[in-house]
């Protein structure tokens, strides 16, 4: 093999992959909040008694889970755009990622309050408990807190995979990484400084949900004990 | 040409997704293998092993398919060889699939019982014989509930190789649409085909976790 790597001339465009970067970090953040309040919805939907919520919720989690990612970009962006209901790729790239990563909280929220024992909310009953509140306290924070671990890894794998929007010009890291290859001809040192960007946005955000769950979970933090 | 979704379509189509199986197998007999190794590695004694084979599946795990798919199409190019691009994207697909496959089969084989590793020792069976005698046989059932449910990411996750210009589904789908423009139906029937691939997949994956009982196991043994 005789190359020679040289990663000056990609280098040289670091402004536009901070700018790539950024709208990374903008399109997971914005995914994983929707996604997140949309999965805990479907989940609750999911184990509700009637037919006319459990069944469209399931329709929803088993079609998303079953096709790829790129898949459902293309059909929501060129779809609609071919409807007359045309929306700037960043719009459309949002909106398929949270159903997306919708889909996959709804199952993890589920696990997680399926998980929650009937005996807490029989106590919770007969303790007076509004409807309201033991959803709110007895239920969604002890399932939150449970299935925690298993929603960031879901969130970090949501994070990589807005790559894909890169398919359909949303200009996000892969992106630029192949706009910079198309005009430096480096294409091999230019994707490995998109790799090295991943890496380094992936241990950065495991190391902010670490922090993130000891401020939101403080019994773990202080007791030490996990529900 | 003519301008509708004909007979001639729908085989192209079906001829992608023929190779998107293909695929899927390339990525997970080369990723079983390497794996395999990764997982082994990764409970090794020598600290070495450990430690590279934990950082391999740091870098592949934090790193998206999608990236893996350009280093390995344009770094296999670097060698001097024309790469077709099916060799790159079966070699992506290998490195992805064996980081997250090494991860489930080191969690299962370091789920079987402690026991059962010492009483195999004191069995005097050798380190090669106590593996593959003793701990494989009964970890291979902890583990197919999930490599089954990772059998459906990887199977979605070819889709990616379309990037490289590899004609599996997505490809096919892409060109149709190029003449035809009628989103909608190809990406819908696109979505179909990935669905009738897929869901069976998930349904067996799930009826194996309850006939195993995998998760209810953990919960009694703790």
């Amino acid at each position: 093999m005789n190359y020679s790597f040289d990663f000056s001339g990609v280098l040289e465009y670091w402004p536009q992959f901070l700018h790539g970067v950024w709208l990374t970090v903008q399109l997971s953040f914005g995914a994983t909040v929707m996604g997140f309040v949309l999965g805990t919805l479907c989940a609750m939907a999911r184990g509700a008694r009637s037919r006319w919520l459990t069944a469209p919720a399931g329709i929803y989690v088993e079609s998303i889970r079953n096709t790829p990612l790129l898949v459902q970009v293309f059909l929501f962006y060129f779809g609609f755009a071919n409807v007359g209901l045309p929306m700037p790729a960043t719009v459309a790239a949002v909106i398929t990622l949270t159903i997306n990563v919708g889909a996959y909280t709804t199952e993890i929220m589920r696990a997680g309050i399926e998980s929650v024992q009937p005996g807490q909310i029989e106590a919770a009953e007969c303790l007076g408990m509004s409807r309201a509140q033991i959803y709110w306290h007895v239920i969604l924070q002890p399932a939150m807190e449970r299935v925690y671990p298993a929603l960031t890894s879901q969130f970090i794998l949501l994070m990589l995979a807005t790559s894909i929007t890169s398919q359909i010009s949303a200009e996000e890291l892969t992106a630029v990484a192949n706009l910079v290859q198309s005009m430096t001809y480096r294409a091999f040192e230019t994707y490995i400084v998109a790799a090295v960007f991943y890496l380094i946005l992936s241990l950065l955000m495991r190391a902010g949900f670490w922090l993130f769950g000891l401020l939101i979970f403080p019994r773990r933090r202080k007791l030490g004990t996990p529900v | 040409m003519e301008h509708t979704f004909s007979a001639n379509y729908l085989f192209f189509m079906l001829q992608g997704a023929a190779w998107t199986v293909g695929l899927s197998a390339m990525g997970f007999i080369g990723g079983g293998i390497l794996g395999f190794g990764i997982a082994l590695a990764r409970i090794s004694d020598n600290p070495i092993w450990r430690w590279t084979s934990f950082l391999y599946v740091q870098l592949i795990q934090g790193t998206p398919l999608l990236i893996l798919m350009f280093l390995s199409y344009f770094g296999l190019g670097l060698f001097g060889y024309d790469m077709p691009p099916l060799v790159a994207a079966g070699v992506a697909m290998a490195l992805y699939s064996s980081a997250y496959l090494g991860e489930i089969w080191r969690g299962s084989l370091q789920a079987v019982p402690r026991a059962q590793w010492e009483a195999a020792e004191c069995l005097a069976f050798s380190s090669g014989q106590r593996m593959f005698r003793i701990i494989v046989p009964q970890a291979l059932r902890l583990a197919t509930p999930s490599t089954v449910g990772f059998l459906v990411q990887i199977v979605k996750n070819t889709s990616l190789a379309s990037v490289v210009g590899f004609v599996e589904l997505v490809r096919a789908g892409q060109i149709i649409n190029n003449t035809l423009f009628e989103p909608f139906l190809v990406f819908g029937l696109m979505a179909l085909l990935y669905f009738a691939m897929c869901y069976p997949l998930s349904r067996w994956s799930r009826s194996l976790e309850l006939k195993l009982q995998v998760g209810r196991r953990v919960v009694v043994a703790a």
